[in-house]
């Protein structure tokens, strides 16, 4: 637990770590990012909190079985569209023309819509919810068993 | 070789960082610098993996607002985003046994926790 | 003793990375047909702007389901090591 300054500065702060986490995996498919980069983003705003509070405060409001139901989620959503497909192989894109997310871009540089790549906005939340509760877990479970309590005389 | 032996710098930078934490794993007996070597020479083969996928003059391989240029290959970047979140996995693990060997033993000296004493 | 085969296996292991350093391809000019197709088909198969997120997660989706079982384990393996004992009262 820190001064007052920092526990202020540090809940003024986690919002937009956490908005510019969700960006980057939303857009993916059109700008440099994706899944696994922008859970990395929002676990270390999770590692802001950690610090500036202290991990015994955190763990009265966010356990560790809370972040293991998030995580098995978002492998199970991965898995079940990579079957989506299996008309055809494994890992189709089957989305790509059909109503939802199948616009075609036109070739060469372009200006980005959202409602284009098929499959792959799913697939981005997907492992971004993955990594996400992944690293926070292992942040969290990391230190809890680190703090120094009090020796008793 | 038609035009004589390049002298290539990025990939005499990867050398080094290889060599240096070679060194350090061969070395030290103090765990914590064991697993720093180890996540030096991850770091080492991410920059290998980087540098052989640079073309002369060239943008990153995105059509939204692209400039002018030849593209860089996509796939080596691809191997390398896999790659760096195995090493943060391996870390991870590597440091959670170095806190249960601290505890166990009482000290970080690779030396004095070898169970089968001669 | 140890310094020893430190020196020769450090020496001969140094060796061995500045010799590829020098007999690779020159830098800036490398061999590449496949990804020579997909820049050119990217758009028009899966519909993404982003090269790298298409070859990640549709040209090569095997190796991302790998990675993520790595990702499961290693989370699995942390929490497992860090659960307090239970007092046995006996």
């Amino acid at each position: 637990m820190m001064s007052k300054i920092v526990r202020t500065m540090a809940s003024l702060l986690i919002l937009f770590a956490l908005i510019y986490g969700l960006y980057i995996i939303m857009h993916g498919h059109l700008t440099p990012g994706g899944g696994f980069q922008g859970g990395a983003v929002f676990a270390s705003g999770i590692a802001l909190l950690i610090v500036a509070f202290g991990s015994d405060n955190i763990h009265k409001t966010l356990k560790e079985h809370h972040l293991s139901i998030l995580e098995s989620s978002g492998g199970l959503i991965f898995i079940g569209l990579a079957f989506g497909g299996l008309a055809i192989v494994f890992f189709y894109n089957f989305l790509v023309g059909s109503p939802i997310f199948g616009h075609i871009p036109p070739s060469g540089p372009n200006p980005g819509d959202i409602w284009t790549a098929g499959v792959i906005p799913f697939m981005n939340i997907a492992v971004g919810l993955k990594v996400l509760a992944g690293l926070s877990a292992i942040l969290l479970v990391m230190a809890l068993a680190t703090t120094v309590t009090e020796v008793e005389e | 070789m038609t035009q004589g032996i390049p002298f290539n710098v990025p990939f005499l930078a990867v050398a080094a960082l290889i060599g240096i934490s070679f060194y350090i794993i061969l070395s030290q007996r103090n765990l914590i610098k064991l697993v720093m070597g180890l996540s030096i020479m991850a770091s080492g083969i991410n920059l290998f993996l980087i540098t052989l996928g640079y073309r002369e003059g060239g943008v990153a391989p995105i059509y939204t607002h692209a400039p002018a240029g030849v593209m860089v290959l996509p796939v080596p970047q691809a191997l390398t985003l896999t790659s760096i979140v195995i090493a943060v996995a391996c870390l991870a693990l590597m440091l959670s046994m170095v806190i249960h060997i601290y505890r166990h033993t009482g000290s970080t000296d690779s030396e004095k926790s070898r169970i089968m004493k001669g | 003793m140890r310094k020893i085969a430190i020196a020769v296996s450090l020496s001969i292991f140094i060796a061995f990375l500045i010799a590829t350093a020098f007999l690779i391809h020159p830098f800036g000019y490398p061999p590449s047909e496949m990804d020579d197709y997909i820049i050119e088909n990217t758009q028009s198969e899966t519909g993404a702007n982003n090269a790298v997120t298409a070859v990640v997660f549709d040209y090569r989706g095997f190796d991302t389901l790998g990675e993520a079982t790595i990702l499961f384990t290693a989370v699995t393996g942390v929490v497992m090591l860090f659960r307090a004992k239970k007092k046995r009262e006996k």
